[in-house]
């Protein structure tokens, strides 16, 4: 919903302004509606505004006991209507209605626990005056974005990197160990980001920077522990449970002051979230969707068809390949790294439409998959390691053809093909990242493309070592589901699908996304159910399902599950202009020096040219594609298409 | 034969880079070729040389190295001719 920005002066001179409005100016499309910036001696706090609640009472940053504390914050408190009786209560006197107020108050009330009571996603930074110290916090998921950096004397924090290089002292080099991870992972290991001198404050965590100290807080861990079966009585109880606390999630997310929309995908999670948005809002919903001139990608009839049954007035776009070479190199302006999809560039149209729409705000369906057993790779792993118990069955491996109905690739392989490709062995199965693996391996074979210079300079790096540090001490201990679920709830869900195909792409337009599936009391629930319950047997998201039944279309409960996915390598070739040919041209890719110029060149002919391409050769030309526009655009500051919002300063806005 | 069978192999999966790629080279496990290589090695070897490979052959003791690209082709030429482009039924050798 906005953009944050601050410093801190860590040698005791004070906060630079004029930096502030550089820095607040770079991300002004994430809060076209309000700017302010606050300095007092060493601290400067600035943000960007969309306004969403209380719009006339909601000005920040924000101060409260006798502007000893100040505040700015990006995100959304859902629950701040229960948090403000309670602190009212307890004599908290407020002047405005806003949650920002209420996240101040709190914090006055419970010091750096209070992000412990929140129900919501957030970013934000206070100002702790008497104590002279900065507390920095971040959600749970990592829906908001927060990023830090030190320069020789200050510490500066910001929404979004190009805030952070819009100080000339903050170095823009890539970080090669994280390209090597992107070509693993599809995302950095937290706190690293695509920038060598730039890092995130992970999910879950809080951060206080105090007499020249940045200590980090861990405030939240995902637990998977083994849960015991349960019987069907049970299950069903369990399912109305479900059902109940979805209902309040999208409840507390409908709290807003503009109108809500809401995303309609054609799959399950977004007809689930539209059904309890439309229950509880009872008007005529707005719904929005993007669908696909390729046919291969395209679900509006399932769109049409939700959008009918609970009669919203449904607004949609159809992307064509050229929209998304079109867009593309604006996409990667905003995802601010490296991707080996094409996935996102639809949702920036999307959210370029609920902008011309005049909404502010969707909730979506983002969460469900990774907390409830939607992935096909959960399913995946729970046949791969039924079949290595029994390696030389030639019946197990039948169910992974089930699995992949759709792809010709998996069909139409032998036993000893498929055992290889799915890495189906004694020794991978006792793997940490048995479940991960094959699609790992398939990632990292984009790392064929580097330089001599990127593989000399990574010196054989092995990200799953570093992985490893990171896991929590009972990993080891959960099932191999548990453990997927795990790495893409914890990696992928912040890294990937909130950052850049979620936050970055809606606020590139000013749309705040909400996502009832990531209430932490969901997902909290969903931790402790037996994994059998989120896949019963082969059944995808099997109590969700069960909890739904009636509430939406039988022919959408029961579809089979159908991955988001974008025309990748194809949108770039075939048209009339090919910019991406003439930006991976062997010079420019010699001078940025990450990648092979021959390699990448032969890569391209291999495009140009109609052969078949298969996954890891479209994985790595989005990759290389993505990486040399984040090098132009971003690591030499050529920046962004679009010319920024002039940002106007406090003053002349008259605050 | 093999050289039209490196080449291809270089053009596709290699991107030029043949330095150390020898004929008898595994290519499952230089992580050479994945599943949707396969099928394009296959429609290679279908447009190129005229056979017809069925799903039954492949397999990687046909399909793992030039090598024994080299000699499946081999094996599968002659029955091609004489049985008018059926597939082979001579045994896979170990």
């Amino acid at each position: 919903m906005c953009g944050i920005a601050g410093s801190i002066h860590l040698r005791g001179g004070s906060a630079d302004g004029e930096l502030l409005s550089r820095m607040i100016g770079a991300i002004r499309y994430r809060g076209p509606d309000d700017v302010g910036i606050y300095r007092h001696g060493p601290v400067g706090l600035a943000h960007a505004r969309l306004s969403i609640i209380d719009l006339a009472g909601g000005h920040q940053p924000m101060a409260a006991a006798n502007d000893s504390l100040w505040i700015t914050f990006n995100g959304e408190i859902f629950n701040y209507v229960e948090l403000r009786e309670e602190l009212i209560k307890k004599g908290h006197r407020f002047t405005s209605h806003s949650d920002t107020e209420v996240l101040l108050h709190l914090y006055r009330e419970e010091g750096e626990r209070c992000v412990e009571r929140l129900n919501g996603q957030w970013a934000f930074a206070i100002w702790d005056a008497p104590k002279r110290k900065l507390f920095l916090s971040r959600d749970r998921f990592g829906v908001r974005p927060l990023y830090y950096t030190q320069t020789a004397d200050s510490f500066l924090f910001a929404s979004e990197i190009k805030a952070l290089l819009a100080c000339p002292e903050v170095d823009s080099a890539l970080d090669l160990t994280a390209l090597d991870q992107i070509f693993t992972f599809w995302v950095t290991l937290p706190p690293r980001t695509a920038f060598r001198d730039i890092r995130q404050l992970p999910p879950g965590h809080s951060m206080v920077v105090q007499d020249g100290l940045v200590t980090l807080l861990p405030y939240w861990t995902l637990d998977l522990a083994p849960q015991p079966a349960v019987d069907s009585g049970a299950e069903a109880r369990l399912a109305e449970e479900l059902l109940a606390l979805l209902q309040d999630a999208t409840r507390i997310r409908l709290r807003s002051d503009v109108p809500v929309g809401a995303y309609l995908s054609g799959g399950l999670d977004s007809t689930v979230i539209t059904a309890l948005v439309r229950k509880n809002a009872g008007e005529r919903l707005r719904t929005f969707s993007v669908g696909f001139e390729d046919g291969e990608f395209d679900e509006s009839s399932y769109q049409r068809e939700a959008s009918s049954f609970f009669g919203t007035s449904h607004s949609d776009i159809r992307c064509r390949h050229q929209d998304i070479a079109r867009v593309f190199p604006d996409v990667i302006w905003h995802t601010e790294q490296p991707v080996v999809r094409t996935a996102p560039a639809p949702l920036y149209l999307l959210s370029k439409l609920v902008q011309d729409s005049g909404f502010k705000v969707v909730l979506t369906g983002e969460g469900a998959d990774e907390v409830l057993g939607g992935y096909d790779i959960f399913k995946e792993t729970k046949i791969r390691h039924f079949w290595s118990r029994q390696p030389e069955s030639s019946r197990r491996p039948l169910l992974l053809k089930r699995l992949y109905p759709y792809m010709d690739n998996i069909q139409r392989q032998s036993l000893d093909y498929l055992k290889h490709f799915f890495r189906v062995t004694e020794r991978d199965a006792e793997n940490l990242f048995f479940s991960h693996l094959p699609r790992w391996d398939l990632t990292a074979k984009s790392k064929l493309f580097f330089s001599e210079t990127t593989k000399a300079a990574l010196n054989s790096y092995d990200g799953t070592a570093d992985l490893r540090l990171q896991l929590p001490k009972r990993y080891s201990a959960w099932e191999p589901f548990s453990r997927a679920e795990f790495l893409e709830a914890q990696y992928l869900l912040p890294g990937y699908i909130l950052s850049s195909q979620g936050d970055r792409m809606a606020m590139a337009h000013a749309v705040e996304g909400r996502y009832p599936f990531l209430d932490h009391r969901v997902v909290e629930f969903s931790a402790r159910l037996p994994t059998s319950l989120k896949m019963k047997v082969l059944d995808q998201k099997h109590l969700l399902k069960q909890a739904v039944k009636g509430l939406i279309p039988e022919s959408i409960r029961t579809r089979h599950k159908q991955p988001y996915r974008a025309p990748d390598g194809r949108s770039f070739f075939g048209q009339k202009e090919s910019y991406a040919e003439d930006l991976l041209t062997p010079a420019r890719i010699k001078q940025d020096g990450v990648f092979d110029p021959r390699a990448t060149a032969a890569l391209l002919q291999k495009f140009r040219s109609g052969r078949d391409t298969g996954v890891k050769d479209n994985m790595a030309l989005i990759g290389i594609l993505s990486t040399t526009v984040l090098i132009d655009r971003l690591v030499r500051r050529r920046g962004g298409p679009d010319a920024p919002l002039p940002y106007e300063s406090p003053a002349l806005l008259g605050s | 034969m093999v050289q039209k069978i490196r080449t291809f192999v270089i053009d596709n999966y290699l991107f030029g880079e043949e330095g150390k790629l020898r004929n008898d080279d595994s290519f499952m496990e230089s992580g050479i070729i994945d599943s949707t290589g396969i099928l394009e090695l296959v429609r290679f070897l279908e447009a190129t040389f005229g056979v017809k490979i069925s799903d039954e052959e492949l397999i990687p003791d046909n399909l793992d190295s030039i090598e024994k690209i080299a000699a499946f082709l081999q094996r599968k030429l002659p029955a091609s001719a004489a049985v008018g482009g059926a597939p082979s039924l001579q045994p896979a050798q170990r």
